[in-house]
């Protein structure tokens, strides 16, 4: 996918106006985060879950080397095949090959995220292959020729009525010529149109949520079974999977399992969880003859045993978007790239580079949330500070900005002068009217009232001073 | 160098050290050959009558219907669930010797044909490797009695589940998959299946039936 990334702030301004996003996003904040709330509550393991699920990841990236050759060891064994991939160009070259290989006119694509990362639709279309999206959102936006905006719900950001419209236009052609306007109905009529497809695919290409080193399996979650579908008809199936994919056993598999549908979609489980491992065997009646493996790296290994190593344990459930006050606002397309929310602001600039990306770290109120969803734990506010300073340290901010920061660093470093500074800014600010409660407009803070109000100073003094009386009583 | 060789020491490079050697690398093996478990959820520590008594209760959450009968109740029960439900009485059935125990010559109107499902199926049957108590999930396993196919294109998917294949955790299924398969090996295809297909992605909101089955029966057979 083309990055607008270093567009973020306009893109943030056309979200804020769009009057269907806003109205999508408004139950985005009701159902997701309640429903992982409630799964959470259900079951009182779940933060030692956390914690396990944390050290796994830990370990495996400690150890990752090892685990994806144990990995790709047993996928051989079985007569499947592993493909090393440095680059996105490289994993795009070797997924068009063995397409072109296996005779491909059409494939059946499982949602991959990994998949946008390598923009991998528009190179098997310039290879006249034509790739089928069969996750319904991710046929609904492929329809649209948009770029999803959630990790695991890419239609999120669409109504019912746009989905509708959708369909009457792409469908109509095929005989459904009515618009319709029951969820159920939309439902079963891309189940048709899209079952002929999975029929028709020579290849089924998905992705993997975790890679298993002890037996060489591929794990999917989903809950429509299109990855099934496209695991299982098509004759040949490649899967795509980034190097941190891989764990050591299937044990680990159960305790992540049981963190990432919960944080996800609140669900105790997903639908389907299916662990494929080789190609079928010679006494199957049915599964593809022909299994590969692409692994791709991508930037990911430059990350590790770097300060920003954390952000490798993405299991992409999603959690840290859905409880995202800037999320929330303005939706996942307005970051620009493929992947959205708080974990976008924290792997884009190490994917696509900090000058194009650079922005994104900035959209974080550090509220703290994303953090305290997190099933593995990642520090992401922390994290989005690193990138931060690093902007900041490579001159990337203009020199006005740059001399404002350091000045507050150096206010902020001293704890005495920055008590004194905010307790007189609180007063000069009250100046300017406590009564309304927020200030539409400042002088010098343009920028910041331009799209915000800041909420006036109210009568106790700052955090601190109040702070320091109540610790005294 | 290889593109292999080249990732591998890209890692390697980062992780401040050569090939794994050592004592890490025993200890990464031994984490093969001795997997570590995590904590496992209380909910699902019962006797067994209480795990199959949790997986009907999660099973119904997760949209299943399920009836509990003799073994020599199974083929009427199926036949008898079909007819209340307007579903035709013909089903392509896995081939398996575990189904082969049921007297389905019983049922005169049930017509079944035996091996994969093809798109024209409208219901399946089909057994079960296993069934988690803690979350109402089934286990297939694929092989020459179990076509995936079967878990997935028929619109209805009816599990014949026996009792003594009902266990509480994860840990469990994996400690039987071992024990069938041999340690480090499995099946072409493992599904796990908690209740029918479901999209929510309009508008978040529930829907069944997205590309595998719209309706799931689960048949608990008493030993
Ligand atoms: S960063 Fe954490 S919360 Fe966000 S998608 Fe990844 S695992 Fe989920």
């Amino acid at each position: 996918m083309r990055s607008t990334a270093h567009a973020f702030r306009g893109n943030v301004t056309g979200a804020l106006s769009d009057a269907n996003l806003q109205d999508s996003l408004s139950k985005l904040k009701k159902g997701f985060s309640e429903r992982r709330r409630q799964a959470a509550e259900r079951l009182p393991e779940f933060e030692a879950l956390r914690d396990a699920a944390r050290d796994i990841k830990n370990h495996s990236l400690a150890n990752l080397d090892f685990y994806l050759e144990t990995f790709e060891a047993k996928v051989v064994a079985l007569g499947g095949h592993v493909h090393w991939a440095p680059t996105a160009e490289d994993a795009r070259r070797i997924i068009g090959e063995l397409c072109r290989e296996a005779g491909a006119r059409t494939v059946a694509k499982s949602k991959s995220m990994v998949a946008e990362e390598i923009a991998l639709n528009d190179h098997l279309e310039a290879l006249g292959i034509a790739p089928i999206e069969t996750d319904l959102g991710e046929y609904i936006i492929q329809l649209r020729g948009e770029p999803p905006s959630h990790i695991i719900a890419p239609a999120v950001h669409l109504t019912k009525d746009q989905v509708a419209d959708t369909f009457l236009a792409h469908h109509g052609k095929l005989g459904y010529d009515k618009r319709l306007t029951e969820r159920n109905d939309l439902v079963a009529e891309a189940r048709a149109v899209l079952r002929q497809k999975f029929i028709d695919a020579d290849v089924g290409i998905t992705g993997a949520n975790f890679l298993i080193a002890e037996t060489g399996s591929s794990i999917l979650v989903t809950n429509e079974g299109n990855a099934d579908l496209s695991n299982t008809l098509p004759r040949t199936h490649i899967v795509l999977a980034s190097i941190e994919k891989v764990i050591p056993t299937l044990e680990d598999l159960g305790v992540l399992l049981r963190v990432l549908a919960r944080s996800a979609t609140g669900q105790e489980s997903s639908a389907y969880t299916t662990l494929n491992t080789g190609p079928r065997r010679a006494d199957d009646l049915d599964g593809p003859e022909a299994y590969h493996v692409v692994i791709l790296d991508n930037g990911r290994s430059q990350v590790l045993g770097t300060e920003m190593q954390e952000m490798l344990r993405c299991i992409r459930c999603g959690a840290c978007m859905n409880h995202c006050p800037v999320y929330g606002a303005i939706g996942g397309h307005a970051y620009g790239w493929v992947y959205p929310g708080p974990i976008g602001a924290v792997l884009n600039p190490q994917l696509i580079g900090l000058e194009e990306a650079g922005d994104l770290p900035n959209a974080s109120t550090f509220c703290g949330r994303c953090e305290s969803v997190c099933p593995v734990r990642i520090p992401l506010p922390g994290l989005m500070r690193h990138w931060r300073e690093r902007e900041f340290e490579r001159h990337l901010k203009p020199s006005a900005m740059r001399q404002g920061l350091a000045l507050w660093r150096f206010v902020a470093e001293r704890p005495r002068l920055y008590r004194a500074l905010t307790g007189l800014a609180n007063r000069v600010l009250a100046l300017f009217g406590r009564a309304e409660g927020a200030y539409s407009a400042l002088p010098l803070a343009g920028g910041w009232t331009a799209a915000r109000d800041l909420p006036a100073p109210q009568p106790g003094g700052t955090f601190h001073a109040q702070w320091a009386r109540g610790r005294r009583r | 160098m290889s593109a292999r060789g080249q990732m591998l020491d890209a890692i390697r490079r980062s992780l401040k050290r050569g090939p794994l050697t050592g004592p890490a690398r025993d200890a990464a093996e031994a984490r093969l050959a001795a997997p570590v478990r995590g904590p496992v959820p209380k909910r699902a520590d019962l006797d067994h009558a209480g795990q199959v008594a949790l997986f009907c209760q999660w099973a119904e959450t997760n949209n299943a219907s399920v009836a509990r009968v003799g073994a020599g109740e199974v083929p009427a029960e199926i036949a008898g669930w079909l007819k209340r439900n307007n579903l035709p009485a013909r089903a392509a059935m896995a081939p398996s010797a575990e189904l082969d125990r049921y007297d389905w010559a019983s049922q005169k109107l049930l017509e079944l044909r035996r091996g994969i499902a093809v798109p024209d199926d409208q219901v399946a049957i089909t057994g079960a490797f296993a069934a988690i108590a803690e979350t109402g999930t089934l286990v297939m396993a694929s092989g020459p009695g179990h076509p995936v196919t079967l878990n997935l294109l028929p619109e209805t998917h009816v599990v014949v589940l026996r009792e003594q294949d009902i266990v509480g955790g994860y840990e469990t299924v994996w400690e039987r998959l071992r024990a069938a398969y041999g340690r480090g090996a499995m099946p072409r295809t493992v599904n796990t299946i908690t209740g029918p297909s479901r999209t929510g992605d309009i508008e978040q909101t529930i829907e069944l039936g997205a590309h595998g089955p719209r309706r799931m029966h689960i048949v608990v057979v008493r030993p």
